[in-house]
């Protein structure tokens, strides 16, 4: 008998517990998750979140940063474990999923004046003619040089002459390659017109012609030449480690202390003529957030003109009124006008984003797994392409 | 009377039970449950499949080589780390000066954080990095430790079996210091010579301890996680992607959480199967269980 009064007693008082619930208010508190937790970054979405929450007393916009390596799986396991962010960055990588499921809300007319969006940069971002995210980061990639190391840049600018200098000094970096992250060697290949698939994402493109060629180049670069660091030997081109790097432009902040002279030239012209290739970060509003209209209200104005033009200052913005070398130069003291327009304002304009796919992440470390016997001396290339076309055609 | 005091025992062990329950026994019980769905987190579905998965498990492609990775990993653990510290413990428990440093020295790599150690370990292995340079100074060209097919699993083994063995040591130089001397003194009365001394008393005498530390490594080596994650990403090709990376590369990079619960069953049940087996071998071979 005491024993069910006191099970009740415990139960009652439980329950009254639950009663209690959440106090009448209409404060909002809206999550960001990012990948970025640089101070500069940071700081500047503080002051965006600040300037809205004059105009809207009764939202707080939290940022939520996350570890770069793990983002999109802690973001789809907080959405899987019921907890999703009310807006989310999205790698180009993950775009394909996240804008095909359904994830993501629909941002109808929620970017101000959505016309001055080039269509390169918003062509990831759409489906059926709306833009699910705002690609808040139009990065394209270009050639760091250590010009201590190279004094003169070869002439013509080309992956042959360019590899040659390379392997004359301290060699050439395809910065976050690591012989894993295979899809930054697009910088190279696109060169050659590869395409790790076709542009419907059917067909694969490991085995044609073109890649062979390319990734032929970029074997005998790294065993022949000498001229890439080989699989498991590090070296960081920010730390004076090597002559070259391959990376996005946002990465110039790194050399704000550099402790030798340096240039950024746009990537060098494949036997298909120059090009460029883009990395993107996009931001939306994840449909299942239980405040999505707040969400889209702030995701308005945090891509309006002026923040738009604040955030260039990290990110190259998708706007083409904003796409100036002057208005990119205020933003970028490191960078000169020339080197701005030559890499980044002709970039955008006519670069192709990184390779990306529907189930990108398992298409990916499939290909990834099936590109490993590449990385040897004596690797029959068209083999292992071929090999990497078996092991993925059941995914496209 | 008794059922007071059988209240007051339950009370007791309610906070751990409590702890079990939600943290074991319901995410085990869920874990079936959604083995049994397909479950898309982007697209926000849910469907019940039935036993799909358990079907798609059966025809995987991949299963043979993960299974194959899982099983070479934890052989290749169990015996390396079992004869080090059997050896290790042999050998601290003479009577010599410096012993304790010794036991120190070994013990300490167990204390360190286990990602921490993997990093470094992930830096000595790379083609220009430590290990390298030290055969590079007697005149050995070393392999590329983490990018070859054999090397890779050898070095993730190698460098778990280092991080642990310091443990294993600590129970057998515990067990060894529980002979009783007199069956040593016995012995040499009898003209045994040492290896005999060692495999008719000592094993015998300190097989309870390693069946223990035999059921906890063997179980430890089926969940190796974060070696995998932080030097090999189950590269190159598959040859280091055991179940459990296998099964987190399902789940959460490819968002295939209904056959990633899949696999941890499977792996529930491989744990299960073995720990049941040692567990009935004993009688055969634990000393004080005949």
């Amino acid at each position: 008998m005491k024993i069910r009064a006191i099970t009740a007693a415990v139960v009652l008082l439980a329950g009254l517990a639950g009663c209690g619930g959440q106090p009448a208010s209409h404060n909002v508190t809206l999550r960001m998750t990012t990948w970025s937790n640089n101070e500069a970054h940071v700081k500047l979405f503080t002051e965006i979140a600040a300037s809205y929450k004059q105009t809207h007393p009764d939202v707080t916009v939290r940022f939520d940063a996350l570890p770069f390596e793990s983002y999109t799986t802690t973001v789809t396991t907080q959405i899987a474990g019921g907890n999703p962010p009310d807006l989310a960055w999205v790698l180009e990588n993950a775009a394909p999923d996240f804008v095909s499921s359904g994830a993501l809300a629909p941002l109808d007319g929620a970017i101000e004046n959505e016309s001055d969006l080039t269509e390169a940069a918003t062509k990831l971002w759409r489906q059926d003619g709306k833009l699910i995210a705002y690609p808040f980061s139009t990065s394209p990639f270009g050639v760091f040089v250590n010009t201590d190391l190279i004094k003169q840049l070869p002439e013509p600018w080309t992956w042959e002459s360019a590899m040659a200098a390379a392997a004359r000094s301290k060699g050439l970096v395809v910065r976050d390659f690591d012989y894993k992250n295979w899809d930054n060697l697009a910088t190279i290949f696109q060169g050659w017109g590869a395409e790790a698939w076709s542009a419907d994402g059917k067909t694969c493109g490991f085995n044609q012609p073109a890649m062979v060629d390319a990734m032929t180049f970029i074997h005998k670069s790294i065993f022949t030449d000498e001229a890439m660091p080989g699989p498991g030997t590090s070296a960081d081109f920010f730390a004076g480690e090597a002559a070259m790097t391959v990376t996005q432009i946002s990465r110039a902040s790194l050399l704000k202390d550099a402790k030798f002279r340096w240039t950024l030239v746009p990537l060098p012209a494949g036997p298909k003529g120059e090009y460029s290739v883009i990395g993107q970060g996009g931001v939306g509003v994840l449909k299942k957030g239980k405040q999505a209209d707040a969400a889209k209200d702030f995701l308005t104005f945090f891509t309006n003109a002026g923040n738009s033009a604040k955030l260039a200052q990290f990110f190259p913005p998708p706007r083409k009124s904003q796409l100036t070398a002057a208005s990119l130069a205020k933003a970028n003291p490191l960078l000169e006008p020339e080197q701005l327009q030559d890499v980044v304002i002709n970039g955008i304009e006519t670069g192709v984003v990184k390779p990306s796919h529907t189930s990108n992440a398992e298409l990916s470390q499939t290909v990834r797994s099936a590109l490993d016997p590449l990385w040897k001396p004596d690797a029959d290339v068209p083999a292992v392409l071929n090999g990497v076309c078996t092991a993925i055609q059941p995914l496209l | 009377m008794r059922n007071r005091d059988s209240l007051t025992a339950y009370l007791f062990i309610a906070p751990q039970l409590a702890g079990t329950v939600a943290f074991v026994l319901v995410p085990l019980a869920l874990v079936v449950w959604y083995s049994l769905h397909e479950w898309n987190v982007l697209a926000d579905t849910f469907d019940f499949v039935g036993t799909e998965n358990y079907r798609q498990l059966a025809a995987d492609p991949k299963l043979p080589s993960v299974l194959g990775a899982t099983a070479l990993f934890s052989i290749g653990l169990v015996v390396l780390n079992l004869a080090l510290a059997l050896l290790l413990a042999v050998l601290l428990d003479q009577r010599l000066r410096g012993t304790t440093f010794f036991r120190v020295v070994f013990f300490s790599p167990v204390v360190v954080s286990l990602v921490a150690w993997t990093i470094v370990w992930g830096f000595m292995l790379q083609s220009n990095g430590g290990v390298n340079g030290l055969l590079d100074a007697v005149g050995i060209q070393g392999p590329n430790w983490l990018r070859s097919g054999g090397t890779a699993m050898a070095s993730v083994i190698v460098v778990q079996v280092f991080k642990n063995v310091g443990l294993n040591m600590v129970l057998f130089l515990a067990a060894l210091q529980g002979v009783p001397a007199s069956l040593y003194d016995a012995a040499r009365v009898d003209g045994a010579t040492a290896w005999t001394t060692f495999r008719r008393i000592t094993l015998p005498m300190i097989s309870p301890t390693i069946l223990l530390t035999s059921i906890i490594t063997v179980v430890g080596s089926l969940q190796v996680f974060a070696q995998i994650a932080v030097l090999t990403q189950g590269g190159p090709g598959t040859s280091t992607t055991v179940l459990v990376y296998y099964l987190y590369q399902q789940a959460f990079q490819f968002h295939a959480f209904g056959y990633g619960s899949t696999l941890s069953v499977l792996l529930f049940l491989i744990v299960l199967v073995l720990t049941v087996f040692q567990w009935q071998m004993r009688r055969r071979w634990v000393f004080h269980e005949n």
